[in-house]
């Protein structure tokens, strides 16, 4: 077989769209936890009402509570965005400020998760009371899991901040870590409205 | 690099398919052999060759390794090894998740048959309904290595539909847009959104039953509250989705096969590209014909029975344009043209029959039959199955540099057709007889022997057709002729290259014009250039990485622990996990 010398192409970064693998792989992954939390969503829904010993969620959901939990899971999401934007700009200190933010408002959020479940244990309801409790704290459960994993995610990119390993060219890093932090923010947002206001 | 450890640490997408073949193979030994045992136990009426205990251990380990152990990781080896090369790419877009993904899917495949060595295999069935498979009907450990065995088999098949939706959107050489792609990359893109869309559905049905089970929760405890219905809704939302899982890709195969060998495009080729899709989209939406028998009322029942049928119209249009693609073309007739044929004549009995039980008056007569036994394997053996040996004639060539035996295929394509429908055509009618599914025996008043020897019988030269397979591969692999990177004057890209192909596939990215760029002197030459062409140095490939393994094994053992019932055990498995995880995003991914 005849074979000509040409010059080998090392173009790790071409694209047939243009945007990078990591984007369109990370949209395909929130595309599939979607599924996985309407799944979990919809069976909360399922079993709403049909619990036959309580306490039944109207007793026992603390709704001021979680709005204000609530809204410091949304401002977690303001400091993500202003993270990256420290992150694009290159400023150290802007992006260790705002991943910190993150860090301590996520965690903030986790904190009031374990004191509504500790909270709820006291009052009776366990993952075995009734279906209320048993689909309330897997589903709250786990979006506090994937909360935690996120935490994780920042503290991880804090440190890299800390260490100067966070350059305004490794901007996709915290973008996608953001495209996480946000959509587990939009599932709170989802689970809030159809859990505790809609009852 | 060779020896064990450059495959333990391999990245490459063909070697990573070949592991995925070679698993999966295996597997369908270990199934094929189940369904021999369940064959010589309803040979005879009222026969205890195995106790029922047994058989009910049998036919769920039958379903359950033939669906999530043979027939989807076989075309996951196909997506691995062929996606990247006809779409012109050097490899997945993620090629250490690649690696991750096959991991996991061997241990959990693992794990599951280890239940063999505690004599607790799964034995509640493939589909596992609720509330059988509670502690209270089903106090053993038998349901948790199900349970955790599938789990863990979901993490590969999400992985890998991400990997594999994104090397096709982003990975396509310049100017192979997407109605230039062959119809497997096509089918592979459209199963992989399936894959990442259905599997979270059944990760949450299966949730919900390792809570129950492990932690007192009372999803499925109907003196709770808990519905069983609600495992049904979940596991054939997932699993109708999972028919086609299982279906496109043998479609896809064949969608390539059939122009190679009747020398013409493929009719339509739009048409068969949108039925593709549309059959993914429709086939979200008629789960619950599997559940006509629950009682949903009529206006549920004429929705799923409407939504079936119409299934079957982009199914057929698939159908009519093989013919169509056949129809005056310059028809050859070797080993992977025959499997496809046969796929096109076998599933279209499938079909038929599906189209039958579409209708819910004529299901309540047919659900829980073997008439249902007989459809299904004519769709996922005569279609799945069929289609996928179909692929290994057509690529085997390419993979090892070697042609295999014609004689031997063509005995094994006559053999498994007749052991094929010899095994499944009577199940129709011990079916329409009465005889149920997943009955571990009979009486003789209700004359269904003759029926079931039949299928015995069937089932035996079915069995040894595969020993023909087994003889060829092993064969043609060690003194096979060598292969040109062409054998079969093919049309896409994967033939443009050299037989096996360098690990980096190509050199420099060959530029397409055509749906068919080897059939058209002009651009077989440019393509070719380059295709064939050595390159002044080697293009740099992704380092390979020992941290997919790890990464696996702590997935297999968070899993695992969960079985002890202690809480913190799961930890362990996780710590390991997160400690793969990081030393994995650390390491660069070239060096």
């Amino acid at each position: 077989m005849a074979r000509a010398a040409v010059i080998a192409q090392d173009d790790h970064h071409y694209t047939s769209t243009g945007l990078s693998s990591w984007k369109v792989g990370f949209w395909t992954f929130i595309g599939s936890e979607c599924l996985l939390f309407a799944s979990l969503i919809s069976t909360y829904l399922v079993y709403k009402g049909r619990s036959v010993v309580g306490p039944y969620p109207e007793e026992i959901l603390n709704i001021p509570l979680t709005s204000v939990s609530t809204f410091v899971l949304l401002m977690s999401s303001l400091a993500m965005v202003l993270a990256l934007d420290g992150v694009q700009r290159g400023s150290r200190k802007l992006s260790l400020i705002w991943l910190g933010g993150v860090i301590l408002l996520g965690s903030a959020f986790l904190g009031f998760q374990a004191y509504e479940f500790t909270h709820f244990v006291h009052e009776g309801l366990t993952i075995g009371t009734n279906v209320f409790g048993s689909s309330f704290f897997v589903l709250t459960g786990f979006h506090g899991a994937h909360v935690t994993g996120g935490v994780i995610w920042m503290i991880t990119l804090w440190i890299m901040a800390a260490r100067g390993k966070l350059a305004p060219a490794d901007s996709l890093k915290v973008e996608i870590a953001g495209l996480y932090w946000h959509f587990v923010d939009i599932v709170w947002i989802v689970i809030f409205t159809l859990v505790y206001l809609i009852q | 690099m060779t020896g064990l450890w450059s495959w333990l640490t391999t990245v490459d997408h063909k070697r990573i398919g070949v592991m995925y073949f070679l698993t999966s193979f295996f597997f369908f030994f270990v199934g094929g052999l189940e369904a021999l045992l369940i064959r010589i136990q309803l040979m005879r009426p009222e026969n205890a060759f195995i106790s029922a205990e047994t058989y009910s251990q049998m036919f769920t380990m039958h379903g359950t390794t033939m669906v999530f152990l043979v027939a989807m990781p076989m075309a996951v080896a196909f997506f691995n090894y062929v996606v990247p090369l006809q779409i012109g790419a050097r490899d997945v877009a993620f090629p250490r998740l690649n690696a991750l993904s096959f991991w996991v899917f061997l241990f959990g495949g693992l794990f599951i048959n280890s239940s063999f060595l505690f004599g607790a295999a799964p034995n509640t069935s493939w589909v596992g309904y609720a509330n059988l498979t509670s502690l209270q009907f089903t106090p053993g450990r038998n349901v948790e290595f199900w349970l955790i065995g599938l789990s863990i088999l979901g993490i590969s098949s999400i992985l890998g539909g991400v990997n594999f939706i994104t090397t096709i959107i982003n990975l396509r050489a310049p100017g192979m847009k997407l109605l230039r792609m062959p119809l497997f990359s096509w089918m592979a893109l459209v199963t992989s959104f399936l894959l990442v869309t259905a599997i979270p559905v059944v990760a949450v049905a299966l949730i919900l039953l390792a809570f129950d089970r492990f932690f007192g929760a009372n999803f499925y405890e109907v003196t709770a509250g808990g519905d069983p219905i609600l495992w049904q809704h979940l596991f054939w939302l997932f699993g109708h989705p999972e028919v086609y899982i299982l279906i496109l890709p043998s479609f896809g195969i064949i969608s390539d096969v059939i122009p190679t060998f009747s020398r013409k495009p493929l009719f339509g080729y739009p048409v068969v590209v949108y039925a593709g899709i549309l059959i993914g989209f429709i086939g979200w939406g008629v789960w619950s014909h599997h559940m006509f028998t629950v009682g949903l009322g009529p206006i549920a029942d004429s929705f799923f029975v409407a939504s079936t049928m119409i299934i079957a119209i982009p199914t057929a249009i698939k159908i009519f344009n093989w013919l169509a693609t056949m129809w005056g073309g310059a028809l050859r007739f070797p080993p992977p043209m025959l499997f496809a044929v046969g796929v096109v004549a076998v599933f279209t009995v499938g079909g038929l029959s599906g189209i039958m039980h579409a209708s819910a008056p004529i299901d309540l007569q047919q659900h829980d039959s073997y008439f249902v036994v007989a459809h299904f394997h004519y769709v996922l053996v005569g279609g799945a199955l069929m289609g996928l040996f179909s692929g290994i004639y057509f690529w085997f060539p390419k993979v090892t540099g070697k042609l295999m035996s014609e004689s031997l295929g063509k005995w094994h394509f006559w053999t498994t057709m007749i052991g094929f429908n010899l095994t499944f055509f009577p199940m129709h009618f011990a079916g329409l007889f009465g005889m149920p599914r997943r009955t571990w025996t009979y009486q003789a008043e209700l004359n269904l022997e003759t029926w079931n020897q039949l299928s015995t019988v069937g089932a035996f030269i079915f069995g040894i057709s595969s020993l023909f397979l087994v003889w060829n591969l092993f064969r043609s692999w060690k003194k096979g002729e060598a292969a040109p990177a062409n054998p079969w004057d093919a049309a896409t890209l994967e033939w443009s290259i050299p037989s096996p192909p360098p690990h980096y596939n190509f050199p420099v990215l060959p530029k397409v014009r055509s749906r068919e760029p080897l059939w058209d002197e002009v651009e077989r030459a440019e393509v070719e250039a380059v295709t064939l062409s050595e390159p002044e140095h080697e293009p740099e490939m992704p380092s390979p990485s020992f941290w997919p393994l790890v990464v696996a094994l702590g997935v297999v053992l968070s899993w695992a622990l969960v079985m002890t019932g202690v809480w913190w055990a799961p930890l362990l498995g996780l710590a390991l996990t997160a400690f793969g995880i990081f030393s994995w995003a650390f390491q660069p991914a070239f060096r």
